[in-house]
């Protein structure tokens, strides 16, 4: 599968008047062709950072790159000028962000918003800027868009705007496509139409899209593949069926168990205890074991390294460890990891060879 | 780390440990109540510490400058009249060494007019200490300014409290008013009501008051408003909290800063309108001096001794700009979001 | 939040709308349910100005009847030379100004003549009418207010956007300084160095008065505009850095655009718009600079006027001159709040934020 960017031991920091944050601590990851790639966790976990930083889009005075690299297209998107970077932010990458009311200048028509991108990456008069530009707002399902071009982001509402929002990114087709929460601020109803959106373009434009959630019911229904994040790191990644069903990490453990479902109503809803790990002075070793009811003594001394589970299956815990005693996950996931082949609990009762 | 580094790592370390989960809950900052954030927020603004500590120089100097170089700022010595500035160590400089101008010639005053005595800052046509006069000056402005935002702050949070607090009725006719009163320019009020006073120091804070607790209601009535609809009030409300304990314990410390803030820009625009006042005629009436006076005397000589306006304006300056810092940094430090 | 709010029904097709309009920290918030359009908004500012405009009739009122009660309490004589006239004299003199007559009925003649635009006569200038004297002297004026006005907003903008866009940095710190300095240096101070430097001492420039056309005007003109230089220069720099750190523009940057497109397209309108609402403070700080600064540079304007009326107890000078300022200020006031509400496209959705 053709890797269109790839983020090898990104390492990012915040200068802040308290010290160094440490938001992204050694963040790796690839993004194949077409595919769409959920990174989930919780708030602070440098899910958002992380996409911001491919897209250089942090203050550049308190943020430092401080190792690592984003490889898109054979260049190091942490080493272009900012010249270069304009050229390839709406162009090749384009951004799509969570809040649709504050994403748009209130004092600029929608219609000059979304030619914009259309003007400055492409070479093309204005006439058939406005054409493309009504043509794609067509697309994301703006009724009446000649009538529209030239209204207010406030005569639309929040779903229209994220829309638009859409439209923005998807001017000049770009490869890649970095939603950052782009349902969150939207009602439920408002939020399954944006999703059954994104996935029909991504049909018809084929591009490939790092979708950032912490709803893990959104991930379901729109990843291919999912990267867990926890206190600056990717603690697990794998397919969407992999990460559901058979997930190795506590914190994914905790994330799935802390999810409401339908046909586990019997007992009360699971929180994982604790609050996210302080980056300003980051833990030693497992950053997520202070909240973990399965630590080992080394998760204290150590990180763990990433643990291959499958071809695409990883997980950073030390359970995975060959000298790691066997521990049982919660009773819902072990509920889960029944119907994953492959994976430990897989009950033969329901149809499998393992 | 490598392969076979990960394969011998002793069997013993992973063993599982518990964790107590309180210590999972534990709040890894120390926690700030919201002044000590502020300090120290506020502390970090260079500008506005160094402007406190000239702030405070200034006060002290308005305190004891009058009473340090044995001179009376009322007393008239007409045989000293004018003469330029001579202080005594730095005169070797060839600075401050009492040389002024008479008849287009550089001269020494002091020689020429036989005075022994050391002017720090020269006297003026009557031959009064500038030096003395200057800090008595800034006494009284720096009086003039605190007393009117005194005033300022207990009206305009009287007023804005109340207006926003009960709202209805009480709301709507105390709005009306200020509506009407917010559209009088503050120039021509404190103008009309200087005419008609007496002129001196109880005059000016009056004419100052009277129209600066206004801007104070506004955006106490504002706040409050904001505040009194937001679910820890009414919280408080539905545990049975008095009127009282509501603004007590909740709106007030929560409008503290905006108050605090507010009162750091009523100051120096007191100063600047004494000042104004003074300067065309209208504020202190001799021998009394205030900074404004000083300014206007200083202004009137200006072309044959430029540091009789210098110095007062000078003072006057350093103080507005040690107030505005102050205020800019209490801003940045007790609400960052806050804007003019 | 709502002050005040006053409730409209619209009729819009077949559709109810209400919305809620009202007049907070002088700003005009509409505030209504999403899908508006600018028809309504039309329908409310009509009873907005008509608010406004009543507003505006009794603050006139008061001043006028405040102005007329406090000049009767004042000590002294409006007649120069009063106790040299004998008592047929006094009585021929007062019987010429109308002072003769009791109190209220002098107040109705004063309040009848306001209504026709007549400001009275002069006390001192024999038999000059206010108005024409007012007339004789508004060119001045009103030149140098206008100058101020206009090329101190200007400069103060840019220095404002300098100190945004270069955030933190010597240019940052540098017109910050300049800004406090304008804020800070009461005009009178500024002019009478001006004056000392400029012209005394360098003889750059003429000292004073208004012979020598343009020239004359500029040292006036630098000592009132560095008022409104120093609050646009700060208030831009504010508005700046808030508008640049939000959504939309993260979003402009996502798209591509540069720098400049950045500060100029998306972010100055943006910051611009409230400063509008400064507008008006900026202007009655003209006038009230105006009263000393043309007295040190001897400039025959109406704020010069006003000052030595004052000195000669000129009463209908004084309170002709008074209700002309008022009338002036509340007006530029009144202005100002409309084209607030006229160039900023956006209505505001829901006032709750505030």
């Amino acid at each position: 599968m053709e890797k269109i960017l790839q983020v090898k031991d990104l390492e990012l920091s915040f200068h802040t008047f308290a010290g160094e944050v440490k938001a992204i601590r050694g963040v790796s990851f690839d993004l194949n062709k077409g595919e769409t790639l959920a990174i989930v966790g919780e708030s602070g976990s440098g899910k958002s950072v992380t996409t911001k930083s491919i897209m250089r889009l942090l203050p550049e005075s308190s943020s430092e790159f401080k190792n690592g690299e984003i490889l898109f297209n054979g260049n190091d998107l942490t080493k272009l000028s900012d010249k270069q970077m304009q050229k390839i932010r709406g162009k090749e990458i384009s951004m799509i962000f969570q809040d649709p009311m504050t994403s748009l200048n209130p004092t600029m028509t929608i219609g000059k918003q979304v030619m914009e991108p259309i003007l400055k990456h492409q070479k093309v008069s204005k006439t058939k800027a406005k054409e493309v530009g009504i043509e794609l707002l067509r697309m994301v399902g703006i009724p009446n868009a000649e009538n529209r071009f030239k209204m207010y982001p406030h005569q639309f509402s929040g779903g229209q705007r994220q829309r638009i929002v859409i439209a923005i990114a998807l001017a000049c087709n770009p490869k890649v496509l970095i939603a950052d929460e782009p349902t969150t601020a939207l009602d439920v109803t408002i939020q399954a139409q944006i999703l059954e959106l994104m996935k029909d373009i991504q049909k018809k434009v084929d591009t490939s899209i790092i979708f950032i959630t912490h709803d893990l019911g959104v991930v379901a229904n729109v990843a291919d593949r999912v990267a867990v994040m926890y206190g600056g790191r990717i603690v697990e990644v794998g397919t969407v069926d992999e990460i559901f069903y058979n997930p190795q990490h506590p914190y994914t453990w905790g994330l799935l168990s802390s999810m409401p479902s339908m046909d586990l109503a019997e007992e009360k809803l699971y929180a994982i205890p604790g609050t996210p790990p302080d980056l300003l002075n980051p833990p030693i070793g497992d950053a997520f074991a202070l909240r973990s009811e399965y630590a080992l003594k080394i998760d204290m001394e150590q990180a763990p390294p990433m643990f291959k589970v499958s071809d695409t299956h990883y997980a950073a815990t030390w359970l995975l460890h060959p000298n790691a005693p066997q521990v049982d996950p919660p009773k819902t996931i072990i509920e889960r990891m029944k119907t994953f082949r492959g994976s430990r609990y897989y009950e033969q009762a329901n149809g499998g060879d393992a | 780390m490598r392969k076979e580094e990960l394969q011998q790592l002793p069997p013993e370390k992973f063993e599982r440990i518990t964790i107590d989960s309180s210590s999972a809950e534990r709040i890894s900052k120390p926690s700030l109540s919201f002044w000590q954030d502020a300090w120290l927020r506020l502390r970090k603004n260079k500008a506005a510490i160094v402007s406190m500590v000239v702030l405070v120089l200034l006060i002290i100097m308005a305190l004891i400058g009058p009473h340090l170089n044995g001179h009376d700022g009322e007393e008239q010595i007409l045989r000293h009249a004018n003469l330029p500035p001579k202080i005594p160590g730095i005169e070797k400089l060839g600075i401050f060494d009492g040389t002024g101008q008479l008849g287009g010639e550089k001269v020494n005053l002091y020689e020429i007019k036989k005075v022994d005595e050391y002017y720090w800052f020269g006297t003026d046509g009557l031959g009064r200490d500038l030096f003395t006069r200057l800090w008595e000056g800034t006494q009284i402005s720096l009086l003039i300014a605190f007393v009117a935002a005194a005033i300022d702050v207990v009206i305009g949070v009287l007023y804005g409290g109340i207006s926003g607090y009960f709202g209805g009725r009480v709301d709507d006719v105390m709005q009306r008013i200020v509506e009407i009163l917010i559209g009088i320019p503050t120039l021509i009020i404190v103008i009309l009501m200087l005419l008609i006073m007496e002129p001196g120091l109880t005059a000016i804070i009056i004419a100052i008051s009277l129209t600066g607790w206004i801007g104070m209601s506004r955006i106490v009535r504002a706040q409050i408003l904001k505040y009194r609809g937001q679910e820890f009030v009414l919280a408080s409300r539905t545990l049975g909290a008095s009127d009282k304990r509501i603004i007590g314990k909740h709106l007030l410390p929560n409008i503290m800063g905006i108050i605090i803030i507010n009162t750091m820009f009523t100051i120096p625009t007191a100063i600047f309108f004494e000042a104004f006042l003074s300067f065309i005629g209208l504020g202190l009436q001799p021998p009394a001096a205030s900074l404004g006076t000083l300014i206007n005397d200083g202004y009137k000589v200006m072309e044959h001794q430029p540091y009789f306006l210098l110095f007062p304006a000078v003072v006057i300056s350093v103080l507005m700009i040690a107030f505005n810092l102050i205020g800019d940094g209490l801003r940045d430090a007790l609400d960052p979001k806050m804007k003019d | 939040m709502a002050e005040n709010p006053y409730t409209l029904f619209l009729l819009k097709g077949n559709k109810v709308k209400v919305c809620k309009c009202f007049h907070f920290e002088k700003k005009l918030i509409i505030q209504f349910d999403i899908n508006q359009t600018h028809v309504l908004w039309r329908c409310n500012v009509v009873k907005y100005i008509g608010k406004r405009l009543v507003y505006m009739f009794l603050t006139m009122f008061l001043i006028a009847t405040a102005t007329f009660f406090l000049m009767q309490t004042l000590p002294g004589s409006p007649i120069a030379s009063y106790n040299k006239l004998n008592e047929t004299q006094r009585a021929i003199v007062e019987k010429k100004y109308g002072i003769d007559k009791p109190k209220p009925v002098q107040y109705a003649i004063y309040m009848k003549n306001l209504a026709k635009g007549d400001l009275g006569t002069s006390f001192v200038f024999k038999g000059k009418s206010v108005n024409d004297l007012l007339a004789s002297r508004v060119k001045p004026s009103f030149i140098l207010g206008a100058q101020a006005m206009v090329f101190g907003t200007i400069i103060g903008i840019l220095l404002g956007m300098l100190a945004a866009l270069k955030q933190n940095t010597i240019w940052d710190y540098g017109s910050t300084f300049f800004a406090i300095l304008g804020v800070s240096i009461p005009s009178f101070v500024f002019a009478s160095l001006l004056q000392y430097w400029v012209a005394s001492q360098w003889h750059l420039l003429p000292v004073g008065l208004w012979n020598d056309g343009w020239k004359s005007s500029i040292l006036p003109s630098i000592a009132l505009a560095m008022g409104p230089l120093a609050l646009s220069a700060r208030f831009i720099r504010t508005e700046m850095i808030e508008v640049l750190s939000s959504d939309y523009i993260t979003l402009a940057k996502a798209k591509g655009a540069n720098g400049f497109e950045i500060a100029f397209k998306h972010a100055l309108r943006n910051a611009l718009i409230p400063l509008v609402t400064v507008l008006g403070p900026v202007a009655a700080g003209i006038v009230t600079g105006s009263l000393v600064v043309e007295q040190i540079f001897a400039i025959p304007g109406i704020g010069e006027q006003f000052v030595s009326s004052i000195m000669t107890n000129d009463f209908a000078t004084i309170m002709g001159t008074t209700l002309f300022f008022s009338a002036l200020l509340i007006f530029i006031i009144f202005i100002v709040d409309l084209l607030y509400g006229i160039i900023d496209p956006r209505i505001r959705l829901s006032g709750g934020k505030g």
